[in-house]
């Protein structure tokens, strides 16, 4: 059987570096971007440089992975940004960037990965969401939104793409020891876990889970759906 | 530019075609309607086209085109009515190198 080929979005470093080695440990042909160099690299990994809001820079990479693997299995739209911030200091600056790449990056990747996916009638997209959007997180009022954006946009892409053997869903993770929850003041992340069901930082495995459930061949009466990891 | 952009279209409708139960008159050439008023095509035809046409297009010219672009959905007249309304439209995308 030729290995599935997964794309991975964002994997510079925290859950999409992560992601990157499990799947490769799996055996996946796996490839994936971010806007800067890798300080590491990893047999079985191709990587690009691009910038998710980018539409020439997105379809360069589509274009070689054509070449390159033939067509597409997966799609993990892992790459995000947030802002930590009350709404009412936050520059419009900042929501434009939030916007560009959590919205605007997931909207692309999922077009053009759909585009590689139609012609075998079979692929798995898994985009991700955040429990700020439900516990209504104070500070991350233009994260959750954009992220609430990328849940209803995913919702609506899983019927338009359902009769093309494509499913679309959403693992929304609580925090994890990342880079962009490492601003968050520690006492801020105790009352946020404290409102968990299970009340504990989420890892990187816990994600990943939720992922490889979603993307199994067998999972391919599962679309549109969100998990919400932590018991929010 | 427009010969081989005809020659590519037909031979992505006819591929597809082999997928449709509701055939695209190739024969009818230029003619042939595709999609909306009179089209045969549903949106995920018209999806599976617009996939084919753009990877044609690229494999043949080099030139990497987003059909879905806002000047077809601003357009009087549907880029995607007929294969003779997809070529001219394409060919006006790859001079415009959009």
């Amino acid at each position: 059987m030729v290995p599935p080929v997964t794309m991975i979005t964002g994997t510079r470093k925290g859950i999409g570096k992560f992601l990157v080695h499990h799947y490769v440990g799996l055996g996946h042909r796996v490839v994936g971007c971010s806007r800067e160099r890798l300080e590491w690299a990893l047999d079985g990994y191709e990587h690009y440089i691009a910038d998710v809001s980018d539409e020439l820079a997105v379809k360069r990479m589509f274009s070689a992975v054509r070449k390159t693997y033939g067509g597409l299995d997966h799609l993990i739209n892992n790459a995000g940004i947030a802002s930590l911030n009350h709404s009412i200091l936050t520059p419009v600056s900042t929501v434009q960037k939030i916007l560009d790449t959590n919205v605007v990056g997931t909207f692309l990747f999922c077009r053009e990965g759909v585009k590689l996916m139609e012609r075998r009638r079979y692929g798995r997209i898994v985009n991700l969401g955040t429990v700020a959007v439900p516990m209504r997180l104070e500070g991350e009022a233009i994260y959750a939104a954009s992220k609430n954006a990328v849940v209803a946009f995913t919702q609506i892409l899983a019927r338009e793409v359902a009769e093309l053997g494509i499913t679309c869903n959403v693992v929304a993770p609580t925090p994890i020891a990342t880079d962009l929850t490492r601003a968050v003041p520690r006492d801020k992340m105790d009352r946020i876990v404290n409102r968990l069901a299970i009340r504990r930082l989420g890892r990187f495995e816990d994600v990943a889970n939720v992922i490889d459930f979603f993307i199994r061949p067998e999972s391919d009466f599962v679309t549109g759906q969100t998990i919400f990891l932590g018991g929010v | 530019m427009r010969e081989t952009l005809l020659a590519l279209i037909i031979k992505a409708a006819s591929e597809l075609n082999l997928q449709l139960e509701n055939k695209i008159p190739v024969e009818r050439g230029v003619d042939a309607p595709l999609y909306g008023q009179n089209g045969v095509l549903d949106s995920v035809g018209l999806v599976s086209l617009v996939v084919e046409v753009e990877q044609a297009i690229e494999d043949e010219t080099g030139v990497s085109i987003t059909l879905a672009n806002e000047g077809a959905m601003s357009q009087k007249r549907s880029p995607f009515g007929s294969i003779g309304a997809l070529v001219e439209y394409a060919e006006s995308l790859i001079r415009a190198g959009v």
